[in-house]
């Protein structure tokens, strides 16, 4: 009988010590969109980057919590003086999660994969430069430039240039095989994705066991899935359901920035818009307060030009056009339309736009600017608007980061068009130095908002709510992701 | 009974070929180019060629529709563009919610109204009456995802009884995947029932009033009797109808409950396709639906059939 007693004494002790003692190692994470497939390199939705980046796939080098470049894959890496040859090199022993071994081999597959001429990479532009990729040693790898590229080194720590494994390429869609802290576990399509410590990781190891992501489309399930305790994160939340969540002690509410620039894209080209006087009157003609209060909930950092003011790069240009309804007349006059005109206003579905644009154009009808919206889907948008340039004036976020040479770009939506601008792009291609790039970088920003080329209106904020105890979650989001290897819960 | 049945069968036949002829042709107008949609805002004319090419996109018109058509026959429903996996596997993955759950919607929708429906026509006008038809005037009234919202607070953030929200799928074993099904099926039911009450009762009232109850009172049936032998099984023909348009509804227009609960339903399939474009995956599930619909109204229209037996002889 007593020995009933002890064993029973010890396993109400131990239970209680494991409940004490062992750290929660499991996270549900909640995500608006489902990714199409798993395979980074073969598709731009962001979803795909949200689930894999940084946790399954690793690339040379990654982006880290605050946008700075940081090694991965690669430990280290130097530049040949005339800025044309990077030479990497590579973490030893790291495995796939196959089992197969990562080694040079692996990376020249996966950018000649992603720049051949067959290639679907969203982001090929990417690779451009790269003349021709080799293999010093299987821990030594080559990358030759056809022209020097200062952001180089960035552009390979996008999800799209991850580095994938020959034997596993194809079936990454459905089975990603990575090199990162976790591995793939399941796919339940139009449900969930779950991940699983990789026990054989080559870097620190995650704190998490497990961590399943969670579709949720509906901004109103949301806030029921936090309270109950279903779901115990969304980095990307809705804006507008935070209220419903702020005051509750069990819960972070984190604002943080993106990348995303919103802005009233303008038809460069089209008359009146090709008048400066005119892009310019609408600038003065906006007051983002209200639209940042209108479109967003208060929450979002107004900008001046192209640029996150997260960056460190980032000049403070919002001062250039103050809300000056008297001085937008006047230069609408001095541009020979001071009667007004009629202009479109093509909105694509997301609130900031619909909400958005409805603040814009109530705000250019007080300088006589008479707007017609239009309301487009996705699809319609890249389409009419993106494609075709079909449009007056659209509002879209443009969520890619660092992303200011698109307005280099020939043939690109904006339709704009000027070589002192272009020659500064070409100037930063060829810079390396960090602070000579920050110098271009602020020269850029100043001409886009000299050009009022569109109206920069702000920062599209970060969102994120989860639970209090949980540590290591991004703040801001310099790339879309939703990195879990530092995430732990505390106690 | 042979030529009824074989007419209601060549009508549904007909209109199964009409509906895939309208549905493709109406999504192949649509604006928007699905291989631009994939690849994104940084994508070449190229890239956008090869990828179009890939997804045999540049095939003349109607071919792609009689490729497509009689593929369904086999039932290959080709591969979807943005899940690149076969279409009837997604469409698999996604009935084992919707099946379910448009079942228990439907069996608790009849559960609930047919004895509500007899109960009030039973005291018509009386106090009892007014006050179950009352609710159910409140319950066709309420949106069902707001219904559906107050469930959630109540059962899953307050009790905690059942989770908010999601679908562990049939793996997870089947208590667990019955009890994420339950709220969503309780808001899906109750508006339902509430509307097959109203017909359940006005249908019997109707028949409450044909000589032949009165007949049957007359000979001594006593009131229960003659209310289920011959007043039930005469009112169920306009039951029937609305029950068959509502299995319908629930397998097919379920998508704000399915985004509430956030369950991977087939509502939600199509909707997410409609936003991405993946038109083959639109096509196949209308045309699917379209098929249920109709294989629905021809069981309905044959069970008119064994209840009614007039209709039999009627050519």
């Amino acid at each position: 009988m007593r020995i009933w007693k002890t064993i029973l004494a010890a396993a109400v002790l131990s239970l209680s010590a494991d409940a004490a003692f062992a750290a929660r190692a499991d996270l549900v994470i909640g995500i608006p969109l489902e990714p199409p497939h798993l395979d980074p390199t073969a598709g731009a939705a962001a979803a795909i980057d949200e689930v894999l980046y940084a946790n399954v796939f690793e690339g040379l080098t990654r982006i880290g919590p605050n946008g700075e470049v940081l090694p991965d894959l690669a430990e280290s890496w130097t530049v040949s003086d005339d800025g044309k040859a990077y030479t990497f090199r590579l973490h030893k022993g790291v495995k796939f999660h196959d089992g197969t071994d990562f080694d040079a081999s692996d990376v020249k597959f996966s950018l000649d994969r992603a720049r051949a001429d067959n290639s679907v990479n969203a982001q090929k532009n990417l690779f451009a430069a790269i003349d021709k990729v080799d293999v010093v040693d299987p821990a030594t790898v080559q990358v030759t430039l056809r022209n020097a590229q200062g952001s180089f080194p960035y552009n390979m720590a996008w999800g799209d240039a991850v580095i994938v494994a020959a034997e596993s390429a194809g079936t990454n869609k459905e089975k990603p095989i990575g090199t990162g802290p976790f591995k793939f576990q399941s796919w339940a399509k139009g449900s969930s994705i779950t991940l699983v410590k990789s026990d054989d990781y080559w870097g620190t190891p995650a704190f998490l066991d497990k961590a399943e992501f969670r579709i949720v489309p509906d901004a109103a399930a949301a806030v029921p899935a936090l309270l109950s305790g279903d779901i115990q994160a969304f980095p990307f939340f809705d804006p507008d359901s935070v209220a419903q969540i702020k005051d509750d002690p069990r819960f972070k509410v984190v604002i943080g920035s993106t990348e995303g620039e919103t802005i009233l894209s303008i038809n460069n080209k089209k008359p009146p818009f090709d008048k400066l006087q005119v892009r310019q009157a609408i600038s003065y003609a906006l007051d983002r307060k209200a639209i940042i209060d209108g479109a967003s909930a208060g929450l979002g950092l107004p900008i001046g030009s192209h640029m996150s003011p997260a960056s460190k790069d980032y000049v403070d240009l919002t001062g250039r056009y103050p809300h000056d309804l008297a001085k937008a007349k006047q230069l609408l006059k001095e541009a020979g339309v001071e009667n007004g005109f009629k202009a479109t206003l093509k909105l694509p579905p997301p609130s900031y736009a619909r909400l958005g644009g409805e603040i814009i154009a109530s705000q250019l009808r007080d300088v006589g600017i008479d707007l017609e919206i239009i309301p487009v889907e996705w699809a319609q948008w890249l389409d009419q608007v993106f494609a075709k340039k079909d449009y007056d004036l659209t509002i879209v976020s443009h969520t890619e980061p660092n992303d200011i040479d698109i307005y280099s770009r020939k043939d690109y939506y904006f339709n704009y068009d000027n070589p002192a601008f272009d020659k500064v792009i070409a100037d930063l291609n060829l810079t390396s130095d960090e602070a000579k790039r920050k110098v271009l970088l602020g020269q850029a920003q100043k001409i886009l908002a000299d050009d009022a080329v569109v109206g920069f209106l702000y920062e599209l904020p970060k969102v994120g709510v989860w639970d209090a105890k949980l540590q290591g979650l991004w703040e801001n989001a310099p790339i879309q992701a939703n990195d879990l290897t530092k995430v732990k819960w505390s106690e | 009974m042979s030529a009824y049945v074989a007419k209601r069968l060549a009508t549904a036949i007909a209109t199964l070929v009409l509906a895939s002829m309208v549905v493709f042709a109406v999504l192949e107008i649509l604006p928007g180019d699905p291989a631009r949609l994939m690849l994104g805002m940084n994508a070449s004319a190229d890239q956008l060629q090869l990828l179009r090419d890939q997804m045999g996109l540049n095939a003349p018109l109607p071919w792609r529709y009689l490729h497509w058509a009689g593929g369904l026959l086999s039932l290959d429903f080709g591969r979807s563009y943005t899940y690149s996996v076969p279409v009837i596997d997604l469409v698999r993955e996604r009935l084992a919610v919707s099946l379910p759950l448009a079942l228990i919607a439907l069996a608790l929708s009849t559960v609930i109204a047919i004895p509500v429906g007899l109960f009030s026509a039973g005291r018509r006008g009386r106090a009892g009456d007014t006050l179950a038809m009352g609710t159910a005037q409140l319950g066709v009234a309420i949106p069902n995802f707001w219904f559906a919202l107050m469930l959630i607070y109540v059962f899953a953030v307050w009790l905690r009884l059942v989770p908010a929200g999601g679908f562990p799928g049939w793996s997870a074993g089947a208590w667990q995947a019955l009890r994420s099904l339950l709220l969503p099926a309780l808001a899906l039911a109750l508006p339902q029932a509430a509307i097959l009450a109203r017909v359940t009762r006005s249908a019997l009232i109707e028949v409450l009033n044909e000589d032949y109850i009165r007949t049957a009172r007359a000979k001594g049936l006593p009131y229960r009797a003659v209310l289920w032998r011959h007043a039930l099984r005469n009112a169920m023909i306009p039951v029937l109808t609305i029950l068959g348009l509502q299995f319908a509804f629930l397998l097919a227009g379920t998508i704000i409950i399915e985004n509430v609960f956030y369950l991977p339903g087939l509502g939600r399939l199509v909707f997410q396709a409609i936003t991405q474009r993946d038109l083959i995956v639109v096509e196949s599930v209308v045309m699917l639906l379209v098929a249920a619909v109709i294989a629905v109204n021809l069981i309905v229209d044959l069970s008119y059939a064994i209840i009614d037996p007039r209709l039999r002889n009627r050519q």
